[in-house]
């Protein structure tokens, strides 16, 4: 059984259908966080979310307090909210911008007043329509209340809050490729080093990038303390966390739990959660992190939901998105599916991932769609090694951005555990499931 | 003279004012130029260029490189259906050769009478509403191919136009005023905090 004692942190006001209006939102102590951290020093906020220990929620799980002390040296710039969600099954951030994005904004101003910058933009996934506008009202009406512009609630801070629309592009969820999307331009990542956009970032000014998720943390840490948050889950992977189940199951959709003290299968089989597997099937796999993540077989539905302890298995919590595939799932095709989109999302700036995401999709179509040889097998694991050379997860980079040596996971992890399935695959020219 | 509409061209001016530099506002404009025009224009790219200070083959690169934007016109209505992973795992594939003959047209095309254009999308981060499928971006929510005819005869007999507006991410998107935090304001303000903090802290520098 899942333990579900924890408060919801984010998804508190969910119950009530108008939880995105201001007047829910000043109902439920909306603004109350930010009023606190108005009464204290910028640096005691931002000290608050160090003791958090808050883990960014967009998918590299770097901590936030740690992400804004390596910039307390210069003054920054900007502060950019990523709301480009688009990791394939992940609709965690979708739910939070339609559903409270006064919340988001409040965090934002939290945010900005800790790091002391006054200039903010929150980018938001183009296919968002609706987000769009609740984000933008949720904005216009913070201006109303003086919690943006001039010297807000009074105090000595000023802020201007501008949301921005993408226009459908996976790889502006980098950090540095949104930027460049911010800048007008095609969303190509930027090269590293330097290694973050507090060096050089919008504008090649100190900038920082947070996940909205992580940003929509904020208000709570603030009003409860960053010990309480922190008192939630279990070694590194502190608080509660949005998982967003999909797949095989019966009930999907976007929970909040604690992080560690519940299991896969816990998320998976609860029946407050995701309340089991279609038809009562088996589980075959699951996509623990998004579709850049290895796959888990069954044997690891006990490990808990926590960042080190999916990383110590070898694959990653990632953005919190978790798929599951059951005995009647054709692994071969989810694994050409997830590498068509990635051969369709690369950006075309490295020879790895442009060339390398087509040779596999090609070969994984073939051996889906009948044509397959056998020897298309370790053509294909040979191909996820030049992308990724050793094979090994965290990968080798050999490409400007993440995107590249992700490909390969989905890959090399039906093969590693499905091999005869591809086998079969190949002897009866085509998809056994057709 | 303007190719955008008075309203577009004065919405246009007030998005480039948010920006420190025009560019910027490429993406949102590009929106504006197709919401007008219903895709992205040769005209609209001229203005675009115009009003960001680059050139139209700028504009036209930079569109080409995402999703959203057509640089040829489309449907009055375009229904995009995606089949990644927990789609497929759903029945995605299925419910898109479904739209294909009730729309009766291929997958990337429009239909004769002009009204639809179907497309074959990445994930719409909608999951437990799978197989997701938007029109005009509006999340529909038809995950089995009777409803998805239902809400086709729907748009068909133009009921639906309330919940689905035409083309335009940001039709319904209004930002109430411009920038009120001014420059030099908020330059003496972190100043002064500067100066407070360095005064609270003389250890760490």
């Amino acid at each position: 059984m899942a333990t579900l004692s924890a408060p919801r942190i984010v998804l508190s006001r969910l119950d009530h259908a108008d939880s995105y209006t201001i007047s829910r939102y000043l109902a439920t102590g909306g603004y109350d966080g930010l009023r606190k951290a108005l009464t204290m020093f910028p640096e005691a906020v931002a000290s608050e979310v160090d003791q958090a220990s808050l883990l960014g929620r967009g998918g590299a799980g770097f901590p936030a307090g740690r992400k804004w002390s390596m910039l307390r040296k210069a003054p920054i710039s900007y502060l950019v909210v990523n709301g480009d969600e688009s990791e394939p099954a992940t609709f965690k951030d979708h739910l939070l911008l339609e559903r409270d994005p006064h919340q988001l904004v409040e965090g934002v101003i939290i945010a900005a007043y800790a790091l002391q910058v006054s200039s903010v933009f929150i980018f938001i996934r183009g296919e968002f329509a609706l987000g769009l506008e609740r984000v933008q009202q949720a904005v216009n009406d913070a201006y109303e209340l003086g919690a943006l512009g001039p010297k807000i609630f009074g105090s000595d801070f000023s802020i201007d809050v501008v949301v921005h629309p993408g226009a459908g592009a996976y790889i502006c969820g980098e950090e540095t490729a949104l930027i460049e999307a911010l800048e007008g331009k095609r969303g190509f990542p930027r090269i590293k080093p330097p290694f973050f956009p507090a060096v050089a970032g919008l504008y090649g000014e100190p900038t920082v990038v947070n996940n909205v998720e992580t940003m929509s943390n904020l208000p709570w840490i603030v009003n409860n303390g960053g010990a309480a948050f922190a008192a939630l889950g279990g070694g590194r992977s502190t608080g509660t966390r949005l998982f967003a189940l999909a797949g095989r199951v019966n009930n999907p959709g976007v929970f909040e739990i604690e992080m560690v003290k519940n299991t896969f299968r816990d998320l998976i089989y609860d029946p407050a959660l995701g309340g089991g597997v279609i038809d009562d099937k088996k589980i075959k796999a699951i996509i623990p992190g998004g579709v850049s993540a290895p796959w888990f077989g069954p044997e690891l539905l006990d490990l808990p939901l926590g960042q080190d302890e999916v990383a110590e298995k070898g694959s990653m919590l990632g953005s919190g998105s978790i798929v599951v595939m059951d005995e009647t799932t054709c692994v071969v095709r989810a694994a050409w599916r997830i590498t068509k989109f990635f051969s369709r999302e690369s950006c075309g700036q490295c020879t790895p991932c442009r060339e390398g995401s087509g040779w596999i999709e090609r070969a994984m179509y073939r051996i889906e769609h009948g044509g397959g040889r056998m020897e298309d097998i370790d053509l294909l694991l040979d191909l996820c090694d030049n992308i990724a050379p050793g094979l090994t997860w965290p990968p080798q980079q050999t490409t400007i951005c993440v995107l590249g040596p992700s490909i390969p996971s989905s890959v090399h992890s039906a093969i590693q555990m499905f091999r005869d399935d591809f086998v079969e695959h190949v002897t009866n020219g085509g998809c056994p499931h057709d | 003279m303007s190719h955008f509409r008075v309203d577009i061209r004065q919405r246009a001016e007030e998005v480039l004012a948010l920006y420190p530099r025009p560019r910027s506002a490429m993406l949102p404009l590009l929106h504006l130029a197709q919401e007008q025009d219903g895709y992205v224009s040769d005209e609209g790219i001229a203005e675009v260029a115009e009003l960001t200070a680059t050139t139209p083959a700028d504009v036209r690169g930079t569109a080409l490189f995402y999703d959203m934007f057509h640089l040829e016109p489309v449907g009055r209505y375009v229904v995009g259906i995606c089949t990644n992973i927990a789609c497929l795992l759903a029945g995605g594939d299925e419910l898109l050769e479904h739209a294909s003959a009730t729309l009766g047209c291929p997958v990337g095309a429009t239909s004769s009478d002009g009204l639809f254009t179907l497309e074959e999308t990445e994930c719409l981060a909608d999951c437990d509403f799978a197989p997701c499928v938007q029109v005009n971006h509006r999340y529909v929510r038809t995950t089995t191919p009777d409803a998805f005819d239902a809400v086709v005869a729907e748009l068909r007999a133009g009921t639906l136009d309330h919940d689905v507006p035409q083309h335009g991410t940001l039709i319904r998107v209004r930002r109430a005023g411009g920038l009120h935090a001014a420059r030099s304001d908020v330059a003496a303000e972190r100043a002064t905090a500067s100066t407070a903090r360095a005064a609270r802290t003389p250890e760490t520098k």
